[in-house]
């Protein structure tokens, strides 16, 4: 490290750091919105391809053919009430149906109390039963296994998903070439269900949900598939990949599906946008971007968008797939959805180990082309460098008068590490309260306050949030203010570097989270200090603070998906996306709230600790 | 300054028993950073086990601890957490003193030193008033107790904290100038892990230079005290291995623990440098690399120490620090009690280049463990190549600290 060791070398370097810090922190973190913004540029993503050779290779002619005859099952399926309404599911039209069809059927009964009442679903108690049937493979041995499930639930009427799932099963069982076992799983209360027959297969119990155990099980599962199917015709199909935590199954999943949906003439979209051709202009380009910019929304909310979600925790490879019927004169039918069904498990049954060959790290801008962590990696990487460029300037500036202070001056850590450790505490002590109050106080705040339990838990939550913003103006009395000049600046170190260890780590398992939160985070605390015109950066500081972050991505969100919503509405939306985050947590053990509350939040407090440190 | 150490040791012990009551002791205790298949909890509860039921502790190699460790936890099993609070309470009081010591003499030194106008007029700045040197034995025990890694590695209850109450006692004796106790001590460690034998000359460099003998190999006094040295040394470390031999009735503990350490069979990952390399290996070649990595770390003792025998406590902990980064199945509980020793040497702190960036480093890395680990194990989406990445660099940090703190000299 000779750059770094030779004194003069090293004067230089520093110095040069420390005059141009501005000028590199402004042009990084231009050059990091650009990049990412460049992302869904199409010459510079690259084709989608099939990586998994045994997937690739081989011959296979789908000749699937009850389309029809799945249809008129679903009719006896219905109506709606019956089937998924007030009397729960049909579980013994199930058991009986798959029993006719040869397969080995269990069931599994569940139950779960939601922390507070699940307003978008309607549901507190919630108790139900999966149906599940095996087709265990005629001549391999039961080592390994594929799922097929179509959640039943009240509200989502997917009759016929559960139907051609019955059809499929009775033709796959007339079949020779299985040398896997499959399982046909219609689960209850979608996640909920899901949740519960993953933790039962797996002996776990990481949600604290009351199951019954597994009565008939079938080795390692493989991969599995989610149909969502609402109406009898359909004019195009859905991929949805995104699951728990941001995380995404196997790059080839999507490549097969989308192979699939090529061979057989079947309108294939993601994020609901078909692909368009014509790159070159900014229409095409826009429409990229906005493919790009929802899936990376989706990923960062942590949320699990179809029932493949929860599959992903366990390594299993999973994709759902959602019939849209939409206004298109090309209407795809039963059988052909039946036939791609056929197809992808087909070649899923081939795999001889897992999917592992193609990428797990992407971003979609369209169903062919991808961006891989090496490419959106460095949009990332340009918004961290800033944080590290400004701790090392702050730690030579730190680090200067001392080297030319008398001998008797103690180094700036000794007296100062107390009113640095101050405002960390009480900070995190706020995180921590911001995480377990809301949920532990709801009932004294229904008994105080005219409201519903979903709404005092919200409310609580932000009412902690702003309270935490009057907090400097407390802390401050605690203190001596001894140091005040050195005082913040080991502050803003310390807190610097916590927030780049902080988003690096949280860019390393959901970047896309990482990525909206250093948009936002990184140009205030980058450039924070006491001496700015304080009322106006205050407003700057919670307008970008992270709260503000999620109200801004829902009214992105909407617009993207062309549903563009009024202030009030978005209001509303945004309470109900808090208290979806907090139940995702409880529920499924989504990391979003937690890493929101005990580590962004009090990061946040920590810098606004030093706007107001006087 | 008992009131201090007091209040810091009583909190040190606060945090220590909210965490073994919370449900995070279970998940911090199955962490590889921090425990290693030589001194998890859970095999000692294993050989133990074994032993209630008559069978050799040692059969179906789980267990690799050494005799005197089954006999002292066969009689506190039941008081294991006290028994792992005490031990680091051990440790920082023994440094705590052996600092203090030291600093006396270091006082002493520069006072005769000044007086006789040895300092040239710009080392002015760097002499140390008594002022500073007051704190330095108490931030010595913070920096010990309070550290993240001495936490997690007590309330996992790994046995590299006995380990390290032994280290620090020897040192501790040392230091207080009885070469009886330093020797028997520095055998029980030797005899606990076999890489405190390299702390053997440090220990007898510091004896010469206390006793005024000057090292020099043609010098009958520098022989006599060397071989009285070693006498008490090799004999301790006789008589504690034949002790063992009468404890368990058999020799099993010798290939199962000194055997374990050198051979290192067991390739579950760890923050050290053996495990990806071994697993990578062809057998042919295993032998030949085994003897590569372990001379590695024994081999530093002979340049350093004659580069530093005007400094044999700087050798001590330049010494423990080597063991810590090179050894077959290093924790993060070795690599605090190195950490520890670092306010000692705060005033010429100045001197540190490029500490910033070393810090940053290991801070990145300690942070980046779990992160990888579970995009490894867990999500899948990661391998091995990713975890030993991290363990490089968190190597790297530490060497080149290691590196920047040599310049003192």
């Amino acid at each position: 490290m000779g750059l770094l060791s030779d004194p003069n070398r090293r004067k230089a370097l520093t110095g040069l750091l420390t005059r141009l810090n501005t000028p590199i922190c402004i042009v990084c973190y231009l050059a990091g919105i650009v990049w990412f913004m460049g992302l869904a540029f199409e010459p510079f993503t690259l084709r989608t391809y099939m990586s998994e050779n045994a997937m690739g290779s081989t011959m296979v002619e789908e000749r699937f053919s009850s389309g029809e005859r799945a249809l008129s099952l679903a009719k006896e399926f219905d109506p709606p009430s019956a089937c998924c309404g007030l009397n729960g599911m049909p579980v013994e039209w199930l058991v009986k149906a798959m029993q006719s069809r040869g397969l080995e059927v269990f069931t599994q009964s569940f139950s779960r109390k939601l922390p507070f009442p699940d307003e978008n679903k309607e549901r507190y108690m919630v108790r139900g039963t999966n149906v599940y049937g095996i087709l265990r493979a005629p001549r391999a041995p039961r080592t390994e296994a594929l799922v097929i499930t179509a959640p039943c639930s009240p509200g989502n009427t997917n009759n016929q998903a559960v139907a051609l799932l019955l059809a499929l099963a009775q033709y796959f069982r007339n079949q020779i070439y299985w040398a896997k076992d499959i399982i046909f799983l219609v689960n209850e209360h979608d996640l909920i269900g899901t949740q519960a027959w993953l933790e039962g297969y797996h002996h776990t119990n990481i949600t604290g949900m009351e199951y019954s155990p597994l009565q008939g099980r079938a080795g390692s599962i493989q991969a599995a598939l989610s149909l969502e199917l609402s109406s009898d015709v359909i004019t195009s199909l859905d991929l949805v990949l995104e699951g728990l935590n941001g995380q995404l199954p196997n790059l080839d999943l999507a490549n097969l599906f989308y192979a699939f949906c090529q061979k057989l003439g079947v309108l294939c979209t993601i994020q609901g946008k078909l692909q368009r051709n014509d790159w070159d202009t900014a229409e095409g380009y826009t429409h990229a971007a906005q493919t790009m910019m929802l899936m990376v929304l989706k990923q960062a909310c942590g949320r699990s968008w179809g029932d493949h979600g929860l599959f992903l925790r366990y390594h299993i490879e999973a994709a759902s797939v959602r019939g849209i019927n939409s206004f298109r004169h090309y209407k795809t039918d039963a059988t052909t959805i039946g036939r791609l069904l056929e197809g992808m498990v087909r070649k899923l049954n081939n795999l001889l180990e897992r999917l592992h060959q193609s990428y797990f790290f992407y971003l979609l801008p369209s169903l062919s082309r991808f961006v891989s962590i090496g490419y959106y990696m460095p949009a990332f990487g340009l918004l961290a460098v800033i944080l590290l460029l400004r701790a090392l300037d702050l730690w030579v500036h730190l680090g200067a008068p001392a080297l030319a202070a008398v001998d008797g001056v103690t180094e700036p850590s000794s007296p100062g590490v107390l009113t640095v450790l101050t405002p960390v505490v009480i900070s995190h002590l706020t995180g921590v309260a911001l995480y377990l109050l809301p949920v532990h106080l709801q009932e004294m705040a229904v008994e105080h306050f005219p409201v519903s339990e979903t709404e005092a838990v919200v409310l609580t939550a932000i009412a902690i949030y702003t309270a935490g913003l009057a907090l400097p103006h407390n802390t401050q009395r605690l203190l001596s203010g001894e140091g005040t000049e050195q005082g913040w600046k080991v502050l803003k170190l310390t807190a610097l570097l916590y927030l780049a260890v902080l988003l690096g780590c949280t860019a390393l398992i959901n970047f896309s989270l990482g990525f909206i939160l250093a948009v936002t985070l990184v140009p205030i605390t980058a450039s924070i200090t006491p001496h700015m015109p304080k009322a106006l950066y205050a407003v700057v500081m919670v307008l970008l603070s992270p709260a503000f972050t999620i109200l801004y991505c829902v009214f992105i969100y909407q617009e993207l998906i062309e549903a563009p919503v009024s202030v009030s509405e978005g209001w509303m939306l945004f309470l109900s996306v808090i208290s979806q985050g907090i139940l995702d947590h409880a529920l499924y053990g989504s990391l979003v709230y937690p890493l929101l509350a005990l580590f962004i939040y009090p990061c946040w407090l920590m810098f606004w600790n030093i706007l107001f440190w006087n | 300054m008992a009131a201090p150490l007091t209040l810091l040791l009583i909190v040190a012990v606060t945090i220590r028993a909210v965490l073994f009551r919370s449900s995070w002791a279970e998940l911090i205790s199955e962490r590889v950073e921090v425990v290693s298949p030589l001194n998890a909890w859970k095999r000692v509860v294993e050989g133990l086990a074994l032993l209630d039921l008559g069978v050799s502790p040692y059969s179906g190699d789980v267990f690799h601890e050494t005799p005197f460790m089954i006999y002292l936890f066969h009689f506190v099993v039941d008081y294991a957490e006290i028994v792992f609070m005490v031990t680091d309470g051990i440790t920082a009081v023994a440094l705590y003193l052996s600092i203090q010591t030291y600093n006396k003499n270091v006082f002493r030194k520069q006072k005769y030193a000044l007086e006789s106008d040895r300092y040239p007029a710009d080392c002015l700045e760097l002499l140390r008033s008594p002022k500073e040197m007051f704190y330095i034995p108490l931030k010595v025990a913070m920096f010990y107790l309070l550290n993240p890694f001495t936490i997690l590695s007590c309330v996992a209850k790994s046995t590299c904290g006995l380990n390290n109450a032994i280290i620090a006692l020897f040192i501790l004796c040392t230091l207080k100038g009885s070469a009886l106790l330093s020797g028997i001590l520095l055998a029980l460690a030797t005899y606990q892990s076999i890489y405190p034998l390299t702390l053997f000359a440090p220990a007898l460099l510091f004896f010469l230079q206390r006793l005024y003998i000057p090292v020099n190999l043609r010098r009958s006094s520098f022989w006599f005290f060397t071989l009285q040295y070693a006498f008490i040394y090799v004999g301790s470390l006789v008589v504690i291995t034949g002790l063992s031999f009468f404890l368990l009735g058999s020799w099993d503990f010798i290939p199962s623990v000194y055997g374990f350490i050198f051979s290192v069979p067991d390739l579950t990952p760890n923050i050290g440098l053996f495990w990806y390399f071994f697993a990578e290996m062809f057998e042919h070649f295993r032998l030949f690399f085994i003897c590569v990595f372990q001379i590695n770390v024994f081999f530093y003792t002979i340049p350093l120490s004659i580069k530093l025998k005007e400094h044999p406590v700087f050798l001590i902990f330049m010494q423990i620090a080597i063991i810590s980064i090179f050894k077959s199945y290093p924790t993060v509980g070795d690599v605090a009690l190195y950490m520890a020793f670092l306010p000692a040497w705060s005033h010429l702190y100045r001197f540190l280049r490029n500490i910033f960036l070393v810090s940053c480093v290991l801070l990145a890395c300690s942070a980046l463990f779990p992160v990888l680990w579970h995009l490894w194990i867990y999500a899948g989406s990661a391998n091995s190549n990713f975890y030993y990445a991290i363990t490089l660099l968190f190597n790297f940090g530490q060497v080149k600290s290691l590196n920047l703190i040599s310049h003192f000299t």
